[in-house]
């Protein structure tokens, strides 16, 4: 062992003979208690309103077991080799015609299949960004994403958004500043329907207005989609990448229409940007999973999708509701948007509350949601906090509701006692885990 | 010997704990104990009925783990178990019992108050906090009564920071413990073993760049431990009568972990008991083993040697 790497200094140890070689990169990260509070959200008695976790219970169970069976005995010598690294051919033009349904017309070579949409934005940033470079994302952002952007070491710049998504009119503010700063600006990172954490949707009028502003401003438009097809009240809007193919790298997946498990997204890029999305994933991953790729294609052949689509709908409608009923019932201080599809409700706490402090009172309470600074780049949010409906019953949605009130209540009385407001977290950073996607 | 660990549970060291019984199984992978963890819930009463466990060992922290709770439970179901009964394992747990049980017999603690919450509402916050201020000046530490992994617990330095400490404290629990904060070495020493029999493990230091806190704990880098700590002979035997004194004074059984800082003038102010020590790879307990020259397993097949036998 070289002498800058031995673990030992005096006669002490810091329990890591390694600690001298990680990246610069490595060293921000912090165990947080948060993660440590999630712990029990796993376990039943607890009502889990943090993470995206889709009602797998909806699924036909069976019917995916028969056809996986099948898929190995028939086709077992393909779906379990390697394969190639853009992703089975198949199964990409499987895909344009699920994009279809958003007003995509792509062609099946546009598409490049990745692990996940996950590996997607990985991709997409590994391939952009140097050290210091600007993303523009929405306040707030998902943290799946900022995580991400972190690692790569962007800088994140983050526009307010209201009813109706991004507003323009700020996104024109911030690019003009940075312009004016010099800053290098690569991408604007945006979800536009049922937003992950704001549960918003960017209305059909705003959405060339952005692309127009990101095209005046030599800003590529990064997508990301996986909820569009899970609208409850009307048929979804058209794309970004409906309306320029030359500005827009498309995301989508199939985590949240069908199941996460299967760790199958998507990216659809200009053809240029395609081609390095290939290097790089081949680079990282060699091929995205052959027998993922064919269960879903199978799936997709085989099964009734646009009638477990509409039934998710159906469920996750009734889901919303409870838990906006519940919320209308139990925690009138609080104001929330109702999104009108998705999986997430973003929720402003009364005056003086801090979601991250209340935490460990709501882990006790037996209820769980994710702090809002974790969908901030930079320790905002702390007034903020997300609820996902997705999982949980609605019975259950009812009661976590009823014992986040009883929460948020004996947290007034303690900040009414001391007077305190919610905390300026500026600088913290939030660590991801699979537990808040 | 059938042996079930117990880890997890439902309290906010959920996750320290799992951590805590798989490196205790790995330790005696190679004994000829049969080990099984097992988590806090509906299915523990019926496997730990279908019989077969000669010895439980509780490794869950936190409220339930370490307040007695599921000790009483081992007792009524009349299994063995490691570890503190139930109890003196609840006078242990509640910081405020436990220091003035040890302050009549003569251990250091540091000076502090307990107050609920509802006193601070029904008396004004502001001027219960000058009052702290003025009696035991600035820093004070703010921890809840009950906890443990650092968790609500606060360095305060200026007048300005307590009222967020407070808010920071009762999230934790209903009732805070104002203690003054003492500057010095901090040690952590681990004791072996019950009453006279009870012996102490070399004490180990720890030196933190900023708070010793959930993140410095379990996210190796920002504490240096030194084991053996670096002490006079003079303080390290301060250090080892306080720990065995504390343990045999709180009735504590087999093991337990006793924190304290050696102040300016070499003497040990004990700041914390731990019946059910974290057993993590960052952890304390197994530090001082090995800094006994002792072997894991081999020690904790006699800690549970002992349980099993106990009448
Ligand atoms: N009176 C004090 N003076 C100075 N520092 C203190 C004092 N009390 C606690 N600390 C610091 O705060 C840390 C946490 O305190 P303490 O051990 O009481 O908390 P805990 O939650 O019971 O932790 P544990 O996991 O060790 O049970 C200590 O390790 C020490 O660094
Ligand atoms: C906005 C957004 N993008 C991407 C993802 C990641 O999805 P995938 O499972 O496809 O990697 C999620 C998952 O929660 C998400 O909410």
């Amino acid at each position: 062992m070289t002498e800058g790497l031995r673990d030992t200094h005096g006669e002490g140890t810091r329990l890591d003979p390694w600690l001298g070689a990680y990246a610069a990169r490595a060293q921000a990260m912090r165990a947080s208690e948060i993660r440590a509070l999630f712990a029990v959200a796993s376990r039943p008695e607890v009502v889990s309103l943090a993470g995206g976790m889709p009602y797998i219970g909806g699924l036909p169970l069976e019917e995916i077991g028969d056809m996986m069976r099948r898929l190995i005995v028939d086709r077992g010598e393909t779906a379990l080799q390697y394969g190639s690294g853009q992703g089975d051919e198949a199964l990409r033009e499987q895909i344009t015609q699920v994009m279809a349904l958003e007003g995509i017309a792509a062609h099946a070579d546009d598409v490049v299949v990745t692990t996940g949409s996950q590996q997607a934005l990985d991709l997409v940033t590994t391939i952009f960004i140097d050290p210091g470079d600007v993303i523009v994302a929405e306040a707030p952002s998902y943290v799946g994403a900022l995580g991400v952007f972190r690692a790569h070491e962007a800088d994140v710049v983050h526009v307010p958004m209201d009813a109706h998504g991004l507003i323009p009119v700020a996104l024109e503010s911030t690019l003009a500043r940075l312009q004016a700063e010099r800053k290098r600006v690569k991408f604007l990172y945006t979800v536009p329907n049922f937003h992950n954490p704001g549960g918003v949707t960017l209305s059909l009028e705003r959405r060339p207005q952005i692309l127009e502003i990101c095209a005046r401003y030599g800003v590529l438009v990064l997508e990301d989609n996986p909820y569009g097809l899970l609208g409850f009240d009307h048929e979804p809007l058209p794309a970004l990448r409906s309306m320029s193919d030359d500005g827009v790298i498309y995301l989508g997946s199939f985590s949240k229409t069908f199941a996460p498990g299967f760790r199958v997204g998507w990216a659809v890029a200009p053809h240029a940007v395609r081609e390095k999305l290939v290097l790089a994933s081949e680079a990282s991953i060699l091929c995205p999973s052959n027998a993922s790729q064919l269960a879903i294609s199978s799936y997709l052949n085989h099964s009734d999708w646009h009638g477990q689509i509409k039934s998710f709908r159906e469920q996750y409608r009734d889901r919303r509701d409870a838990l906006v009923g519940a919320l209308e019932e139990n925690i009138p201080s609080a104001s929330w948007n109702v999104p009108e599809g998705g999986f997430y409700v973003w929720v402003k706490l009364p005056a003086g509350l801090d979601s991250k402090s209340m935490l460990p009172r709501a882990v006790t309470a037996r209820v769980a949601y994710v702090p809002g600074t974790a969908f901030y780049y930079d320790g905002q949010g702390a007034d903020f906090l997300r609820l996902s409906y997705c999982f949980p019953t609605p019975d259950r949605i009812r009661e976590g509701i009823r014992r986040l009130a009883g929460v948020v209540d004996a947290e007034m009385e303690t900040v009414r006692i001391f007077g305190t407001g919610a905390a300026d977290r500026s600088g913290s950073v939030e660590f991801p885990s699979p537990d808040l996607a | 010997m059938d042996v079930m660990i117990l880890a997890g549970g439902l309290s906010h060291e959920r996750d320290v704990s799992i951590r805590s019984g798989r490196r205790v199984q790995d330790a005696l992978r190679d004994r000829s104990t049969r080990v099984s963890v097992h988590d806090v819930d509906m299915a523990l009463i019926p496997s730990l009925r279908e019989g077969g466990v000669d010895v439980v060992w509780p490794l869950l922290h936190g409220e339930s783990g370490e307040d007695g709770s599921l000790q009483a439970l081992l007792e009524l179901l009349g299994l063995r178990f490691v570890g503190t009964a139930s109890k003196d394992a609840r006078v242990a747990w509640t910081k405020p019992v436990a220091k003035s049980v040890l302050g009549r017999a003569g251990v250091d603690t540091p000076d502090f108050v307990t107050l609920p919450q509802s006193l601070f509402r029904e008396v004004g916050a502001e001027q219960v906090l000058d009052a702290v201020a003025a009696t035991f000046g600035l820093p004070v530490v703010i921890k809840p009564a009950r906890g443990g992994s650092a968790l609500g617990v606060s360095l305060v330095t200026t007048r300005d920071a307590l009222p967020r400490a407070m808010v920071h404290c009762f999230a934790y629990g209903d009732v805070a413990l104002i203690e003054r904060a003492v500057a010095g070495v901090e040690v952590a020493v681990s004791v072996v073993g019950t009453g006279a029999q009870a012996r102490a493990l070399p004490a180990v230091e720890i030196v933190c760049e900023g708070p010793y806190d959930y993140d410095a704990r379990y996210n190796p880098g920002r504490v240096e431990y030194f084991a053996p700590a670096r002490l006079t002979e003079a303080q390290r035997d301060a250090v080892e009568r306080a720990a065995l004194e504390t343990h045999r004074v709180l009735a504590l059984r087999d093991l337990s972990r006793i924190d304290m800082i050696v102040d300016e003038q070499g003497v040990p102010q004990i700041i914390d008991i731990n019946i059910a020590p974290g057993m993590t790879e960052t952890s304390l307990f197994p530090q001082a083993v090995e800094a006994a020259g002792l072997d894991l397993g081999e020690l904790y097949g006699e800690i549970l040697a002992t349980a099993a036998a106990r009448n």
